[in-house]
């Protein structure tokens, strides 16, 4: 495979022969050889081969920071939707507030948004979120944007080169959470420009160079930069 | 009205020979508000397929704490026939939901989605024939589509007999006064059957014959879904080269 091309592979094509290579994640093995599960970009690592999904929902992994949007207040828990296949569940105890029993719709309610963290996902993907750890908190203001959970990579960018760039030139405060929903608050021309640069990412996402793109995007259309 | 003949010279009726498929026009991702989409014009079948999941099974009894299941809704509008046809699942469409939803569950790896539903919606705006197939080759599009991870995309195709001769995807009058239908659906890396049902009667040559040509125009079908699904990304791979 050639470095310049992102190859687009769809379920059941054949990826190759499971000797000299390894089936990574997004694939599966039959009869010696390797094929792909979904939809998605092929990705050589050494010899595993792996398939990035390009759709799909959110795959939680404890320890990513997710947003989420309560669903129910129950007697000692919430359940939020995290954009998983599954409802998680925030019990009080992993909340930053002293919740006295029952009493849970006084701290968050349904329709209220959370930055949380993935605290673990059991082998029959039950989940669970904690608010215990630095900056995450209660989302008050602001705007969130769902976006495929697939290009969350992309718009972070390597080392966090693309997601700076759109903060510098729209003078937004942004959070991406790793199921896909943006949060942005800021000036309504910024988000403006938040939203012109991630419908950039996304309709692009699969071609290399896009760092650069988005920048002279955003450095034609940013009013003043700090 | 019943023609007098259905082949004349070979030809069948919209002249087509025996092994000739109708037009099929498939695009994926069409629907704004699912995870997967398709719209599929199969002939003069027009179809919707959206797929929605994988998402908490409800009600909680249907739940298999070991795989997902998959739920798949048959819905002929109540246009999509010529004389009107009552709103509402009827026998017929119960059975089709069911039969769809065995084959589409055969190629879902739904083991790794514990608890959970995939929910694929099919939607017939217009009929002529062979829906059932036309249904399941354009859920098959939604679900890869829906980035669900499966074995093998599933395609479907029928044959038949019409005035004694055994010919492949059956139009309207050649259903309405032909011998025989045979609609099967393959896994086509495998060559597994995934639903295989017959109306009428084959003697076994007839059927042997039947169910390769079936076969065969099912590779066919799968090319055009395969083009269909990388067609929506093909933008994309303009911008890389």
């Amino acid at each position: 495979m050639e470095q310049k091309m992102r190859r687009v592979v769809i379920p059941s094509q054949c990826l190759g022969d499971a000797g000299p290579f390894k089936a990574g994640r997004g694939t599966f093995t039959e009869a010696g050889k390797i094929y792909s599960e979904h939809l998605g970009i092929l990705n050589q690592e050494g010899d595993v081969l792996q398939v990035i999904p390009l759709k799909g929902r959110y795959n939680p992994i404890p320890g990513d920071f997710v947003i989420g949007i309560v669903l129910e207040a129950m007697q000692s828990s919430w359940l939020i939707d995290i954009n998983a296949p599954y409802p998680a569940v925030l019990h009080v105890n992993e909340a930053p507030w002293e919740v006295e029993f029952g009493d849970t719709a006084r701290y968050l309610n349904t329709g209220d948004s959370v930055l949380a963290k993935v605290l673990s996902v059991d082998e029959s993907k039950k989940l669970q979120v904690t608010l215990n750890d630095r900056n995450l908190y209660k989302i008050k203001g602001g705007n969130i944007l769902e976006v495929d959970p697939s290009i969350v990579p992309r718009i972070i960018g390597k080392k966090g080169s693309m997601i700076a760039n759109i903060k510098k030139y729209s003078r937004c405060r942004i959070f991406v959470g790793q199921n896909g929903r943006i949060w942005i608050d800021g000036p309504v021309d910024g988000i403006d420009l938040v939203l012109l640069a991630i419908n950039k990412i996304e309709s692009e996402a699969i071609s290399y160079g896009l760092t650069d793109r988005v920048e002279e995007l955003l450095k034609q259309h940013a009013k003043d930069v700090r | 009205m019943k023609p007098e003949k259905l082949i004349v010279d070979g030809r069948r009726l919209d002249g087509r020979g025996p092994n000739d498929l109708r037009k099929i026009k498939i695009e994926a991702g069409v629907l704004h508000r699912a995870d997967g989409s398709c719209y599929l014009e199969w002939g003069g079948n027009k179809v919707f397929a959206a797929v929605y999941g994988p998402r908490e099974a409800v009600p909680r009894h249907t739940q298999n704490p070991l795989r997902a299941i998959v739920k798949a809704r048959y819905n002929m509008a109540a246009f999509s026939v010529e004389d009107r046809k009552r709103p509402g699942p009827d026998r017929r469409s119960v059975e089709i939901s069911k039969v769809i939803s065995e084959a589409l569950e055969r190629v879902i790896l739904t083991e790794q989605f514990p608890r959970a539903s995939v929910d694929v919606c099919i939607e017939v705006l217009d009929a002529e024939a062979g829906t059932r197939c036309a249904g399941l080759t354009a859920a098959a599009v939604a679900l890869v589509d829906a980035g669900i991870p499966m074995r093998d995309i599933p395609v479907a195709c029928a044959a038949g007999k019409i005035d004694g001769q055994v010919v492949v995807d059956l139009g309207k009058e050649e259903d309405n006064y032909g011998q025989a239908d045979l609609p099967i659906a393959i896994a086509p890396r495998t060559g597994e059957v995934l639903l295989m049902q017959m109306d009428g009667h084959l003697t076994v040559e007839e059927f042997n014959k039947a169910f390769d040509m079936a076969v065969e125009s099912c590779g066919k079908v799968s090319e055009i879904q395969k083009k269909a699904i990388l067609q929506r990304y093909h933008a994309v791979d303009e911008v890389i080269e």
